[in-house]
């Protein structure tokens, strides 16, 4: 009889009184607390957002500034203790044309050092729209220089701004399309599953349709479809609609096989033969039972939403520039020859399987501890 | 001034009063969910339960008793029948033919307890609002006299009020099941209707159950309709007994009458089949060949009679009806006057 | 066989199994010591948590991880092959889990019949192969070292199948589990477990699942079968009726202890353990006066964590004493065959 169980037979011992008051909510914390992976990788994603938030703080300089004459500048590491003392510098970038292939060819220069400041004022940009601020995390000490913390693009902008900004596009394009995903799949699932007969066979089907459509070209005709003309932030939201369109179905799936195992519970019909209204069951007995679960699978969404946007956008069918994501970014990278010359281009791929795997990892951590009563 | 009363005392009316009850499940094939069949889970189920008293039904798994239960709480709608049901205001109504709006105002009055302490509380609920819930629901008291009843209830079923802000999973099983009584005790129901409420316990905590409910039960002035396959604990709680056999009832006494003369030999053969915990008595002399048919297909005459060790001819054509045999036994079987001495012959 | 059953065929001594959890440690078989003889039908009986189910797993060698036995023997004496007595004695709690001597052991010397006999036969194979199957990997136990053929194995199955009264056993072996009733899988369940004549049968509350009147067929039918094979049964079971029915020897278990040992006859007339006494009383029957308060055992069980000092069941004990929340009292005899772990026997041993 669910020996084993976190809290087991309990009442009346004062150690275990902390359990015994514990709700739900606070049990799933306590077991997720224990995935020490998950829990960093938590951080890590909360660290993610912050950048959502404000990616200007977090950049050295305006994502948009073009120099043909800075092309292809590489990474330049921060180095923070100059002679044993905090005193944090990159190094300079020195330049020199191959004499043969006339190209630019640059050098890092560890005797010449730029320094640089954390919270140091540098370009001027808005937070949130509301107010002007100068304060940059991380900047050069003289504001007039440009520094190139992952390098250069082929004209010239600071790719460690540029990721900045896509960062705040791709995580975002995640979240309102699993947001939009969730609503749909419950709305649509929970429907589907409380009232049963006609309603669910439709649903059902629908869901089928959606889901034997191979979703590559469905995506190619819907965003092919998106006029032209259209701006890049309409294109943005017109993305998030198409991915959460094809993404609710699982979901929906997942709420209707919920609300099917649960109509059966005991707790459920001593609730309905307690008088209690449609209404009142499914919101306060049946939602909350499935809610962690949700919440688990919707964080297992957001990273495949985050590929979907980065795939189209590669494509060059999702995300357009001047609109900056990580997709877009790696489209820099789509030649065998910038590859060879700046291998740097490469890092918002890399930024890509951070958060993916941060996502995962997370998730599957919610998952484990979503119901603090099993095993 | 004295009101004018009749000269011989009425019988009073029973609490309870359910004739022919059925419910069926359709079994449906194929894409189109065409109906080819039907499981006559209950099929014509006749009792009545008396204010107080405790009526006992048992049965093996598929005979039915669990859905005739449930059909009398409206937990599911029954397909046949009249559940007639002598209300606290004083009418009868047919619970059968209630709609669900008309329904609402009796769910106070008939509650249940429930087999599984581990799924009939919402984990996510303290006990407070576990055991509140009911009156949240039916508009009793605002919150502070909620908490009052609520901690009132919780004492009388033998765990502390402080417990109440706790949630269910820091209580044992038995602990549970003391909670879901509170629950279903909290409207002040008339009728409790107990689907295997110490089944699912261990030994030593059985008794305690058992306990509290008989305790309960004299002190609330509760009707029982109790509803377990081990006979022992049936016996020890019933005031009478109806045994189902698929779907149907086969016999109906008072305990002490069915356990000295069963006029059934399915009862016969259940009584027999009970490991007794002594072993100077040898019970378990699996005589009874065979199992239980479906209910989807059940066989002719006598449902009984490929298992009944005295069955004849007459048996397999002719289906026997529920006849009261002696005053308030009544028995489904062609020779019920012969029995038990057929039995030992 | 004279002289072959005085002695024990499986011998327990001080086993402990403890469980390492993220909460703490559950010392699920705390010192647990019983024996059991060719031929015998030894009763466990417990309530949950008593540590019955984890003891039969650690026989197997099945306790899974963070489970482990953490001390004591189990002495196991092996069949020699080709013949029916005596035998070199292993102990199981050193061998391997997953060494070839345990897993020749499993099956085909120990053998168990399961509570979830749906669980036990695969649904994508007929349970007639699965048995063949088992039969074939240990065919010597029926033809004294030679291979045998399918044909063979298929024959003794057939008669398998009608030793525990399965009609039609020609067309039934070719059934997938699915097609048989609870009460049929349940004798496909007990062919599978003979099918290697094994010395020692474990039953893990083997009719809890099924129906009251299956479950005396099925009772029934171990009974004529362990007449007719003098096979030694350890039955495991909460039920006292069905212990009482069915056991020659009872071991009674409290929190991972033996708190009493003795014949069937003594256990349920003379106990003496207050914890048998109480369990006993506790128990409605189908004799005696109805809807009246039954003794109950006060209090709660402890939670596994929260063991409590001493003797486990001195804080729901009615004789408790000052000594009982000390010291763990010993097995002790109290009479030719019986032995219970409490002081109020011990006194009398000390008086003497």
């Amino acid at each position: 009889m669910a020996e084993g169980s976190i809290a087991g037979v309990a009442a009346g011992l004062a150690a275990e009184d902390r359990i015994a008051v514990a709700s739900n909510w606070k049990l799933v914390w306590w077991r997720f607390k224990r995935h020490h992976l998950a829990l960093f990788c938590a951080g890590l994603l909360i660290a993610l957002y912050m950048i959502v938030l404000c990616p200007d703080f977090f950049s050295t300089q305006n994502p948009e500034t073009t120099d043909a004459r800075q092309a292809f500048i590489p990474v330049q590491s921060v180095h923070l203790f100059d002679d044993g003392k905090f005193s944090p510098w990159v190094p300079a970038i020195v330049g020199k044309r191959h004499p043969v292939t006339l190209r630019m060819e640059w050098q890092a220069d560890p005797s010449r050092k730029v320094p640089v400041r954390f919270f140091t004022p540098g370009p001027v940009y808005q937070v949130f729209g509301l107010f002007e601020s100068r304060l940059h995390l991380i900047g050069p000490a003289d504001p007039t220089q440009r520094i190139f913390l992952l390098g250069s693009d082929r004209l010239g902008r600071d790719q460690w701004s540029r990721i900045m900004h896509g960062t705040q596009t791709s995580m975002t394009v995640g979240l309102v399309a699993v947001a939009l995903s969730v609503i749909l799949g419950v709305v649509l699932g929970g429907l589907s599953g409380y009232l049963g007969g006609k309603t669910d066979q439709v649903i059902q089907r629908v869901i089928e349709l959606l889901q034997s459509v191979p979703t590559i070209p469905i995506w190619l005709a819907l965003s092919a479809a998106l006029p032209r003309d259209w701006t890049p932030i309409q294109v943005f939201f017109a993305i998030t609609v198409i991915l959460s369109l094809v993404g609710w179905t699982t979901l929906g799936r997942e709420v209707r096989g919920r609300f099917l195992a649960l109509r059966e519970e005991d707790f459920v019909l001593a609730a309905r033969l307690a008088g209690c209204s449609r209404m009142r069951i499914i919101l306060r007995h049946m939602v909350p039972t499935f809610l962690s679960h949700i919440i688990a699978t919707s964080s297992l969404a957001i990273p495949v939403m985050i590929i979907n946007e980065t795939s189209l956008s590669f494509l060059g069918l999702g995300i357009r520039p001047p609109a900056i994501s990580w997709g877009v970014l790696l489209q820099e990278a789509q030649n065998i020859q910038t590859l060879a010359l700046a291998p740097w281009l490469l890092i918002p791929g890399v930024v890509v399987i951070v958060a993916v795997l941060a996502f995962n990892l997370v998730g599957d951590g919610l998952r484990d501890a979503a119901d603090p009563y099993s095993g | 001034m004295t009101e004018p009363t009749s000269p011989v005392p009425l019988p009073p009316v029973p609490l309870l009063d359910v004739r022919g009850l059925q419910k069926f499940f359709p079994i449906t094939k194929g894409f189109l969910q065409r109906v080819t069949g039907q499981v006559r889970a209950v099929d014509g189920v006749d009792f009545t339960i008396h204010e107080g008293e405790t009526l006992g039904l048992v049965g093996e798994s598929g005979c039915g008793k669990t859905t005739a239960s449930r059909c009398i709480l409206r937990a599911i709608d029954p397909t046949g029948g009249e559940i007639r049901y002598h209300t606290r205001a004083g009418d009868i109504v047919d619970l059968a033919a209630l709609s669900p709006a008309e329904l609402l105002p009796l769910r106070a009055e008939i509650q249940m307890i429930f087999q599984d302490p581990f799924g009939s509380l919402n984990p996510r609920m303290t006990l407070l609002d576990n055991v509140g819930e009911p009156l949240l629901v039916n508009g009793m008291g605002n919150r502070g006299e909620r908490t009052d009843r609520v901690a009132e209830l919780l004492r009388l079923v033998g765990l502390r009020p402080e417990f109440m802000h706790r949630f269910p999973h820091a209580f044992s099983g038995g602990q549970r099941q003391r909670i879901g009584i509170a629950r279903a005790l909290a409207t002040n129901p008339r009728l409790v209707v107990a689907d295997e409420p110490v089944s699912a316990l261990d030994v030593s905590v059985q008794a305690q159950v058992l306990n509290l409910l008989l305790e309960l039960q004299s002190r609330l002035k509760l009707t029982f309709l109790f509803v377990a396959h081990d006979l022992s604990v049936v016996r020890h709680i019933s005031d009478r007994i109806a045994v189902m056999y698929v779907g149907q009832l086969v016999e109906l006494a008072p305990t002490d009458a069915i356990f000295r003369h069963p006029r059934h030999p399915y009862t016969a053969a259940l009584m027999r089949a009970v490991p007794v915990a002594d072993p100077r008595v040898r019970t378990i002399d699996g005589i009874l060949g065979g199992e239980v048919p479906s209910p989807a297909a059940p066989p002719s005459g006598c449902y009984f009679h490929p298992r009944c060790r005295h069955a004849e001819a007459r048996c397999m054509q002719e289906t026997p009806e529920l006849r009261e045999i002696t005053p308030g036994h009544f028995a489904r079987c062609h020779f019920a006057e012969l029995w038990p001495e057929r039995d030992a012959a | 066989m004279t002289s072959d059953t005085a002695v024990p065929l499986l011998s327990v001594r001080d086993l402990r199994v403890s469980f390492t959890l993220d909460d703490g440690l559950v010392r699920a078989v705390d010192g647990t010591s019983f024996d059991v003889m060719p031929g015998q039908v030894l009763g466990i009986v417990g309530e949950s948590g008593c540590g019955k189910s984890v003891t039969m797993k650690a026989i197997l060698q099945l306790v899974d991880r963070p489970g482990k036995i953490t001390n004591g023997q189990i002495m196991f004496r092996r069949r020699p092959p080709g013949q029916e007595a005596g035998g070199e004695v292993v102990d199981l709690a050193l061998l391997p889990p997953k060494g070839a001597v345990m897993r020749e052991i499993r099956g085909a010397e120990i053998a168990l019949i399961p509570q979830e006999p749906m669980a036990s036969f695969s649904p994508v194979h007929t349970v007639g192969d699965q048995i063949i199957e088992a039969i074939m990997l240990h065919g010597h136990r029926w033809d004294a070292g030679r291979r045998i053929t399918r044909a063979q194995a298929r024959d003794i199955t057939i008669g398998l199948f009608r030793d525990v009264g399965i009609s039609m056993p020609e067309q039934r072996i070719d059934a997938y589990s699915w097609q048989l009733s609870g009460g049929l899988r349940q004798r496909a369940m007990i062919a599978m477990a003979l099918s290697c004549k094994p010395r020692l049968l474990i039953a893990d509350e083997p009719t809890t699942a099924i129906d009251v009147t299956t479950q005396a067929q099925v009772l029934a039918l171990l009974r004529d079968l362990q007449h007719k094979y003098n096979t030694a049964i350890i039955f495991i079971t909460h039920d006292l009726g069905v212990i009482a029915q069915m056991a020659s020897y009872v071991v009674v278990m409290y929190l991972g202890r033996v708190m009493e040992q003795g014949p069937v006859d003594e256990i349920f007339h003379a106990p003496a353990h207050p914890y048998t006494r109480a369990l006993l009383r506790s128990i409605p029957g189908l004799t005696g006066a109805t809807r009246t308060a039954l003794p109950v055992i006060s209090g709660t069980l402890p939670h596994p964590f929260n063991r409590p000092a001493g003797c486990p069941f001195h804080p729901r004990c009615p004789d408790v004493m000052a000594r009982c929340a000390e010291a763990v009292p010993n097995l002790e005899p109290v009479g030719p065959y019986q032995a219970a772990s409490c002081f109020l026997h011990h006194a009398e041993a000390s008086a003497t």
